[in-house]
């Protein structure tokens, strides 16, 4: 019994990813049909050729149906996927696991969402029927307990720490402010985000990722199809999914200053790709900074920072768009906004234009170089103490 | 020997200065202060605290729950059964409500003493009334848990030696179902019947005692009836220093949990061989006559009425409007809370009303809510419950979330760690954020988080632990889980 992974079997041979916005003006089937389209044209097929479809929303549709609707599919296998903010990562994850057993020669993943038309600020989750006792805080005051219990694990000075905090929204703020698909394109300072009023615990609006309508997609086939579809196609080295217990939420040893479901997926990850080092041959990661303390703490729990230091990296520039391994260079949730069920495919379309050299010069990494040539997609999904977690990683070329 | 074995009053955290009601009513108010029940308190809840306190300090658990108020918080459905889930009586345990009437706290006191058993008589109130009415200033909001019964019950701290009862038919205060206020006939008229009539029953209680007015040590005079209540106090031969305090200035008057709590607050300062005589004036009057036994001593109160006065924390009357909904402020722009579930409520009494938990045998590993699967270990099915209501715990961290739907924003939310194992995310209530800190002590209270559908959504947040509060054991007993009687 191991997790074995698929390195290098399936490749990425075409992306689609629409702006992420309040798209008053565009529906469900607008978002999807961008974004297919864009794939469809990028791996120049159709979606005739095209053999099986994953399609991830968190609570935009129920079952295959809004996409063979919107699509027109005829006699295709569509699935939904939902795994609350890992939707998208699902979604590519299943696709790319269909193609490898051989079930099927092409497969796509499409993940959307359109959360601007409840009518309320944030995203909001719908109501399955309990007994009522279930704990009543949002993910913004859920993570905001990590920020003081790291301060005082690692002797921290919470004002510093809140100016830690700040640099993460305002590197990603400067990083979308770069991206014209981005929902969020002004920089902000570390001074102008330290001044907002706290929504919840220290953190302000300023901290919590945009909410977004979006929507983006992947088109998967075996690496050895790949040439077929693109010349320049990129590997699937590591799928990696961790659904955690909820033992933090009721096991007194949790601390809040780590998350353990992220740290497991992520070593599950390394182990499928084979990477030992992983802060010297990641070129970058797309990691899911739904928070700011979020950021902070998986720049630890992805093993690029000792325990207890990646404030000090933060603060250092290591994670800079022009640093020694850039986070969230297209701006991340934070200014790229969570449409939620295409979020892990959005952090995967910026893998694709930056391992490819597509993407602008004005926000081109410069870390690829020699070894260091990976990109890592982070993508989780609920609370401290009881998430999901997923762990891509991928590559431009198969190992030798 | 018949009488009361255990008791004890409840009054909420907050309350309201009477000064501060004219200058935004345009009248009214006072001086003084009146308590006041939070957005997520009931007279349900009220009376599950008051009870939880009374049942606390004896082993004696009670055959039958009598719930008692003017304000209930269903009707159709009896209320008393979320007391008796909340307190963990076994099925066979009779509860009932006594409602509507102010004269039903007294009432269900009187049948808790002709009948037989040990029989928790629990009185609570909330009581309101218009902006800037004198019933707005006068009401208190507080609860009184009284267990009756029998020396083979347990030890009777106070014996009743007589009860009479004077009965009359008059228009004195009356409210129809639905209305959010009562209405007063001329107040002189309502003394002209109220003081012969307590006389009479003061009398007639005295004499089946076979004592005289001189021989009480204590009188309690109760009711909704100011100038009664005093004339009645002065006019039936109790000298006045005898009179005890009604404690309006400080509560206010909690309506039908009213003789409750001063019988409760007269008890806690009584020495044994006292002789108190009750008597409550409500649609004609009631009357009984107690006696202290040497038993008093040993029975400590688990929250003095004192102390509970003393840690009180002050409420403006904007807040107070809108948790009456006198006031409609703006709603939290979040969508509203779904109804819980019946069928699932119910599955999940024990750890929904009681907070009830389960703890793997093998491991000691509590889990909060009950698992089937252990966490630790794995086990299956090797659980045994594991009471948690009355177990202190620490917070471990805590946020103020100001996005979430309340019925009264922000939401104080921590991490609770338990002494003795277990660790809960929990809402905090009666809570100042400012005072917090990690580490602080809290203890649990039942509490209605919101209503959705009619459906009162009850379950447990937690409370920081106030100086002014006698100690309960902060461990379970290492044996077994713990019981009621480990608090």
């Amino acid at each position: 019994m191991a997790s074995h992974g698929i390195k290098d079997r399936v490749a990425i041979v075409g992306m689609g990813c629409t702006a992420f916005a309040e798209h008053w003006d565009k529906g469900l089937d607008d978002l999807m049909l961008e974004a297919s389209n864009a794939a469809f044209a990028e791996a120049g097929t159709t979606k005739q050729e095209v053999d099986a479809y994953w399609l991830g929303t968190a609570q935009s549709g129920m079952s295959g149906i809004p996409l063979a609707r919107a699509l027109q599919l005829e006699g295709k296998p569509v699935t939904r996927v939902e795994n609350y903010c890992a939707t998208g990562s699902e979604a590519l994850r299943q696709a790319s696991y269909a193609v490898a057993s051989g079930a099927y020669d092409v497969a796509m993943a499409v993940g959307v969402e359109k959360v601007k038309d409840s009518g309320y600020q944030g995203l909001n989750a719908f109501p399955i029927p309990n007994d009522g006792t279930a704990r009543t805080l949002t993910a913004a005051g859920s993570f905001s307990m990590v920020a003081p219990a790291y301060a005082a694990k690692y002797g921290v000075d919470p004002g510093e720490l809140r100016r830690v905090l700040a640099r993460i929204a305002s590197k990603n703020h400067a990083n979308g402010a770069h991206n014209p698909r981005a929902q969020f394109r002004r920089e902000m300072s570390v001074e102008q985000i330290c001044a907002m009023p706290a929504v919840a615990g220290d953190l302000s609006v300023f901290d919590c990722a945009g909410v977004a309508d979006g929507a983006a997609a992947a088109i998967v086939v075996r690496a050895e199809d790949a040439h077929r579809f693109t010349d320049r196609p990129l590997y699937v080295k590591a799928l990696s999914f961790v659904a955690g217990n909820g033992s933090g939420l009721v096991d007194p040893g949790y601390d809040y200053t780590w998350f353990p479901e992220i740290a497991a997926c992520a070593a599950d990850a390394y182990a499928q790709a084979g990477i030992d080092d992983p802060a010297a041959r990641l070129a970058m990661a797309e990691v899911h900074d739904c928070f700011t303390p979020t950021e902070l703490v998986l720049m630890e729990d992805l093993g690029f920072s000792a325990r207890g230091t990646a404030w000090k990296d933060i603060e250092a520039g290591r994670f800079d768009l022009d640093g020694e391994l850039p986070v969230n260079p297209d701006g991340g949730l934070k200014s790229f906004g969570h449409p939620v069920g295409a979020s892990g495919l959005r952090m995967m379309f910026e893998a694709w234009l930056q391992l490819r050299g597509e993407a602008p010069d004005d926000r081109r990494i410069s870390s690829i170089s020699g070894d260091r040539n990976l990109a890592l997609t982070h993508n989780l999904g609920g609370y401290p103490g009881e998430m999901v977690s997923f762990v891509s990683i991928l590559g431009a070329t198969p190992d030798a | 020997m018949r009488g009361i074995i255990s008791h004890a009053s409840y009054l909420p955290h907050r309350r309201l200065d009477r000064g501060t009601i004219a200058a935004v009513a345009g009248l009214g108010g006072g001086k003084g202060t009146r308590t006041v029940a939070s957005y997520d308190e009931d007279t349900t809840t009220l009376g599950v605290e008051a009870a939880r306190l009374a049942l606390a300090a004896t082993d004696c658990r009670p055959r039958a729950v009598w719930f008692s108020t003017v304000a209930p918080a269903y009707l159709d459905k009896t209320n008393a059964t979320a007391l008796h889930a909340a307190l963990r009586l076994p099925g066979d345990v009779l509860a009932a409500d006594f409602g509507g009437a102010i004269r039903s706290g007294v009432a269900a006191l009187h049948a808790a003493l002709a009948g037989g058993g040990p029989t928790l008589v629990v009185t609570a109130d909330i009581r309101t009334g218009l902006p800037g009415s004198a019933d707005e200033a006068a009401g208190g909001d507080a609860a009184a848990a009284l267990l009756i019964g029998d020396e083979v019950d347990g030890a009777v701290i106070a014996e009743v030696l007589g009860t009479a009862a004077a009965t009359d038919e008059f228009l004195d205060r009356w409210r129809t179902p639905g209305d959010s206020r009562s209405k007063l006939w001329e107040e002189k008229f309502g003394e002209s019947r109220y003081v012969p009539l307590g006389q009479q029953a003061a009398a007639a209680a005295l004499a089946v005692a076979g004592l005289d007015a001189a021989q009480v040590d204590r009188l309690v005079v109760t009711g909704a009836h100011e100038r009664a209540v005093r004339a009645v106090a002065r006019s039936i031969g109790v000298p006045a220093d005898r009179v005890v305090d009604d404690l309006t200035t400080s509560i206010g008057n909690p309506g039908a949990a009213q003789p409750g709590l001063l019988l409760s607050a007269t008890l806690e300062d009584a020495a044994p061989g006292q002789v108190v005589l009750l008597l409550s004036l409500a649609d004609g009057a009631d009357a009984l006559v107690l006696r202290t036994t040497d038993a008093i001593t040993a029975l400590v109160p688990r929250r003095p009425l004192a102390d509970q006065l003393a840690s009180g924390a002050p409420v403006s009357y904007g807040k107070f409007l809108a948790w009456r909904g006198m006031l409609t402020p703006e709603p939290p722009r979040r969508p509203e809370p779904a109804r819980p579930s019946a069928s699932a409520a119910n599955r999940n009494e024990d750890w929904k009303f009681a907070f009830v938990g389960s703890r793997d045998r093998a491991t000691g590993a509590v889990h909060l809510p009950p698992a089937r699967v252990s966490m630790d270990g794995g086990a299956v099915d090797d659980m045994e419950p594991f009471p948690m209501a009355d177990v202190r715990g620490r917070i471990a961290t805590f946020t103020v979330d100001k996005l979430v739907y309340s019925p009264s924003p922000p939401v104080v939310f921590a991490v609770v760690d338990f002494a003795g194992g277990g660790r809960a995310p929990i809402e905090l209530t009666d809570v100042d954020p400012s005072e917090l800190a990690v580490g602080d002590e809290v203890e649990m209270t039942f509490r209605r988080l919101f209503t959705s559908d009619g459906i009162h959504n009850y379950f447990w947040k937690a409370r920081p632990v106030r100086s002014g509060t006698t100690t309960t054991s902060t461990q379970p007993s290492s044996s077994g889980p713990a019981t009621k009687e480990d608090v």
